[in-house]
């Protein structure tokens, strides 16, 4: 299989991209590359410019946020399916965490300048684009109020103790 | 004529002695009771509760996390956090509890036969679920895709683990664990609970998903397994009141026109849907 077909067929088979036109799929492609990254390897850092973005393959990646003297705090974790990166989509396109791989990870690596071109010249495609990124958006935003919220925090006695 | 009043049964507590305490994460703890005297089987329906009295402390609801295949252990997974539980807490090998049940209604472990079964927990809410994991797991091969999902605070919260592990390490059971904090020691999922649903594979179509843990995670899980396309009537969530008498009499616990007591833990969700997000309630 060559790199065309394993890409096609990655993007055939993500959750996020599967639903967009043949025409669309060939476009995104066109800015598209396989990359591997053993567990460990940093996939970027945090405030760096957003010039790329990846879907997983295979493995996972941690978001993480670094705190002088402490050892650095993971916020989140994606993994087979998901994008990692959303800041090459919104201005000024500076990356908001560091992403690690966590394990042996496949991933298909997006040129964002090439994308942001391809979005600008054919609306359609760019807005097919952010139909499918904004929910993403939206749905780690809300999670990430809710693991603020200490969902699992001391509550009072009252009712069942167990909780 | 001298009038003798006769207690029901179920509110009368039988003692019970402490066999063992085992502390499981930091506010949380396990007793196994014994009958002081006999050998009674105590039988119970997975997500049932007891009410644990505390002589000359208290009285507290708490659900049984034990196997119902193994009625000779009562056990019961304890969050300590009053007066009741805290001195719960301090109990040794040998001290007396009295023992009131079991109440309440239990999860559909025969109802959901043949279905895929997806488990939601959060924190503390595991203990509840704990007898549901095992009386399906004693009968496997009846059900379809079987899916245990995990939350807790941070990894020295997860309680069960090294159950966790095992059923994990089981080829028939899908197991999957994320905490909402961690640092770079921690190698699982960090997110919250629901953010797994997603990665269930289960047959929404035919799936029975039961919830347990904080109101506020059941409530997302909720929407996470209707925007799936679970039927609400497949969904099936425990509650927590201010449960007092357990027999529905008391009042303490009413939640709309239920006794979370009597009619509930359990419930399915389309059975309180419409009280479920009443604020005043």
């Amino acid at each position: 299989m060559n790199v065309n077909d394993a890409i096609g067929r990655s993007l055939a088979g993500n959750p996020v991209f599967a639903s967009l036109s043949e025409p669309h799929k060939e476009l995104i492609a066109g800015c598209a590359s396989l990359k591997v990254f053993q567990a460990g390897d940093i996939i970027y850092r945090e405030g760096q410019p957003a010039d790329q973005f990846y879907l997983i393959r295979h493995g996972r990646v941690g978001l993480e946020t670094y705190v002088p003297g402490r050892a650095p705090i993971i916020v989140d974790t994606l993994r087979e399916g998901d994008p990692v990166g959303w800041s090459w989509l919104i201005p000024p396109y500076r990356t908001h965490f560091d992403a690690r791989a966590l394990e042996l990870t496949r991933v298909i690596e997006f040129d964002a300048a090439c994308l942001r071109r391809k979005m600008e010249e054919d609306q359609a495609f760019g807005f097919a684009v952010y139909q499918r990124m904004t929910p993403i958006i939206a749905s780690r935003l809300a999670a990430a109020r809710r693991q603020m919220i200490d969902l699992y925090g001391r509550p009072n006695e009252r009712g069942v103790a167990w909780r | 004529m001298a009038v003798t009043a006769t207690l029901p049964e179920t509110m009368v507590p039988r003692p019970y002695l402490v066999d063992r305490v085992t502390a499981d994460v930091s506010d949380t703890f396990t007793l196994v009771l014994k009958p002081q005297y006999g050998t009674e089987q105590f039988a119970f329906r997975p997500g049932q509760f007891n009410m644990l009295y505390l002589y000359g402390v208290g009285e507290v609801p708490i659900s049984i996390s034990g196997d119902p295949n193994d009625p000779q252990r009562l056990v019961h997974t304890v969050r300590a956090l009053g007066t009741v539980t805290a001195a719960m807490q301090k109990l040794k090998r040998g001290s007396v509890v009295g023992v009131r049940g079991p109440f309440g209604s239990s999860w559909p472990i025969d109802q959901a036969e043949g279905a895929d079964i997806v488990i939601i927990a959060g924190g503390v809410g595991l203990a509840p679920l704990r007898p549901a994991i095992y009386a399906i797991l004693a009968r496997r091969e009846r059900y379809g895709r079987f899916v245990i999902l995990y939350g807790a605070r941070s990894p020295k919260d997860i309680l069960f683990s090294r159950q966790l592990e095992r059923w994990r390490s089981r080829l028939d059971t899908f197991v999957d664990v994320t905490v909402d904090r961690a640092t770079g020691a921690w190698h699982g999922n960090v997110g919250v609970v629901t953010g797994l649903i997603g990665h269930g594979g289960f047959d929404a179509d035919h799936t029975v998903a039961m919830i347990c843990g904080p109101e506020l995670m059941i409530r997302y899980g909720v929407l996470t397994l209707i925007d799936r396309g679970v039927r609400t009537n497949n969904i099936y969530v425990s509650m927590e009141r201010n449960m007092k008498c357990a027999v529905g009499f008391c009042g303490h616990c009413q939640w709309g026109g239920n006794f979370v007591c009597r009619d509930g833990p359990v419930f399915s969700f389309d059975q309180i849907a419409d009280i479920f997000q009443v604020r005043e309630l």
